[in-house]
């Protein structure tokens, strides 16, 4: 496979053309915004929350394909899990698209799409920037902006 | 080698000279390279940075390989021919925009550092609340953040000109928006988002009629147009060596001589000074008095071998192909199925920027550079523009005279193929 089909691979198109859970939460516990200054991306994300556990989730904003497919595939993969467990899914997450650590794709689920991301560094920012805006919405409902540069 | 023979021309059937692209890009050693494993480079982001010729190249490394010394220090021998080298390419620099004397002539980092030179010595000393600077909706943001922060410093109200759908400017608010309070009007020559010659002779005498300075933004004309700033009648024109095939590190700031005179230093040091005791200093007269501490002694002169070289190929015949270039470039790509142009004045000059329907920027950006077309996509540090028109980036083209029109066609066949992938 070359690598732009790598970095393109069938399940980012297509959460790219029919992301999931592409909505607003109007009863949301939490939500946080994320912007790449740099590239121009923008989202938001929501969060329903039962005690500890992601109950419902969504997003919606302005990126590219890469982006919106790790917003979607993110939302699918964390509802239902503690943050603790998302916390952790971002970290394997985050050594697979920088390639900063070997991470097995098969820890990451359907997230292992984006093993392609690696070799192209200027587009890690755009797939983790739903997960740092996830993060904070997490920690404390970031009153301000989540600005990713990474 | 262009730097020694002339180009060759040979008529064609309408008169236009042809110009013979394969000899320019012999000159550019980078342009022979592969990327991506192996494929020709197709560079298409020369408003983001221009490539270097080999004289340029050969000129800053000869500097440091025989001539290296300080500038206006020295008594030896070195530092003498390092001076004189510096202080030719000064006058060369005035030749080349058409000002009346190289000490019109400021050296700075870039078009940046030369707009916030301008704003934090000229207008942060001239500036009070009641008073207006004028800006355009198209500017880059150095040309627009620094008198932003201006404002905020002396209390003078920010104003920008709005832009039509097509990207030229409206000239009925133009009209309506310039008045007596306007003390400045800061304006790009050439659009880096979206190519638009702006009219800078006429805005020019319409401000100066008012009692306004004038700021001309060259940092994209300077390479594509003959620019004589004398005929455009500015007081002020930025523009950076690095756009113009020379190194990056330098700028040109010109400005009108009695301008220069009474403003105030803006950075403090070394070489900007007339006399220096403990209680105070006095200032050198301009351009000295702006270059305070050691120049990029071999970026300037890089720029100018950087002017010879453009010269040598020769300006109108420069503009002329780059005219050819984008006309193919605005038709093929234009003619693409979900293609949206933004920015289609009349005047334009080396500048495609377009959008394709449902597809980001950024993932048509990567395919074309799967096939070896570099080319920006984003919001080319025009944020308002972007707002303007209602989305988050374009995908930029941006030529220059060493580009081919089968390069064009590459670009077009990257374009249809991100339809596909994406399809």
């Amino acid at each position: 496979m070359s690598s732009l089909a790598e970095l393109y691979q069938n399940v980012i198109l297509e959460h790219n053309r029919s992301p999931r859970n592409y909505r607003v939460i109007a009863e949301a516990d939490r939500q946080a915004e994320g912007n790449n200054p740099l590239c121009g991306d923008q989202l938001t994300v929501w969060l329903k929350l039962d005690g500890d556990v992601i109950r419902d989730v969504s997003f919606q904003g302005l990126g590219c394909a890469i982006s919106r497919a790790s917003a979607s595939l993110m939302t699918a993969e964390v509802k239902g899990k503690t943050r603790r467990e998302a916390t952790e899914l971002f970290e394997r997450f985050r050594g697979l698209v920088t390639g900063e650590t070997a991470t097995a794709p098969e820890t990451l689920g359907k997230l292992a799409v984006f093993s392609g991301v690696s070799a192209y560094p200027t587009r890690v920012k755009c797939a983790s920037l739903p997960w740092h805006t996830l993060k904070a919405a997490l920690e404390d409902g970031a009153p301000t902006p989540v600005t990713t540069l990474e | 080698m262009v730097s020694t023979t002339p180009v060759t021309s040979t008529s064609r059937s309408h008169g236009a000279e042809l110009f013979d692209v394969q000899r320019v890009r012999a000159d550019f050693p980078i342009l022979s390279r592969t990327v991506r494993g192996g494929r020709p480079l197709v560079y298409l982001d020369n408003a983001a940075t221009s490539q270097k010729p080999r004289p340029v190249i050969d000129a800053i490394s000869r500097f440091y390989g025989c001539d290296n010394a300080n500038i206006h220090r020295g008594l030896h021998y070195l530092s003498e021919h390092a001076t004189a080298a510096f202080d030719a390419a000064r006058e060369k620099v005035a030749r080349f925009l058409g000002a009346g004397s190289a000490r019109e002539i400021v050296f700075t980092r870039g078009t940046t550092e030369a707009i916030n030179l301008v704003a934090q010595s000229w207008a942060r000393t001239n500036l009070r609340p009641g008073d207006e600077i004028l800006v355009t909706a198209m500017e880059h943001h150095a040309n627009l953040v620094p008198w932003q922060l201006v404002c905020e410093q002396t209390g003078a109200a920010f104003r920008a000109i709005p832009i039509t759908d097509r990207g030229e400017l409206d000239l009925d608010a133009f009209e309506r928006m310039i008045t007596d309070r306007t003390r400045l009007l800061a304006v790009g020559h050439v659009s880096n988002a979206l190519g638009t010659v702006n009219p800078v002779r006429e805005l020019a005498a319409r401000a100066h009629a008012r009692g306004a300075l004038v700021l001309v933004d060259g940092a994209q004309s300077a390479p594509h147009l003959r620019v004589d700033v004398s005929e455009l009648g500015c007081d002020f024109f930025a523009c950076s060596a690095h756009k113009l095939f020379g190194p990056t590190g330098v700028g040109v700031l010109y400005g009108r001589k009695v301008i220069l005179d009474a403003m105030p230093p803006w950075q403090a040091g070394g070489d900007m000074i007339e006399r220096v005791t403990l209680e105070r200093s006095t200032w050198a007269q301009p351009p000295a008095r702006f270059e305070a501490g050691t120049p990029p002694i071999a970026e300037v002169i890089g720029l100018a071998a950087a002017i010879d070289y453009v010269e040598t190929v020769g300006r109108d015949a420069i503009a002329r192909w780059e005219g050819e270039l984008l006309a193919r470039a605005t038709d093929l790509v234009g003619a693409l199925p979900g293609v949206r142009l933004i920015g289609t004045a009349r005047e334009k000059a080396g500048v495609l920027s377009f959008v394709l329907e449902g597809i980001h920027p950024h993932d048509v950006g990567t395919v074309l550079d799967d096939e070896g077309v570099a080319v920006r996509a984003g919001h080319h540090c025009a944020q308002p523009v972007m707002q303007r028109f209602g989305i988050p980036a374009t995908v930029r083209a941006s030529f220059a005279f060493y580009n081919t029109p089968n390069e064009i066609d590459e670009l077009v066949r990257g374009v249809e193929r991100a339809r596909k992938v994406f399809s």
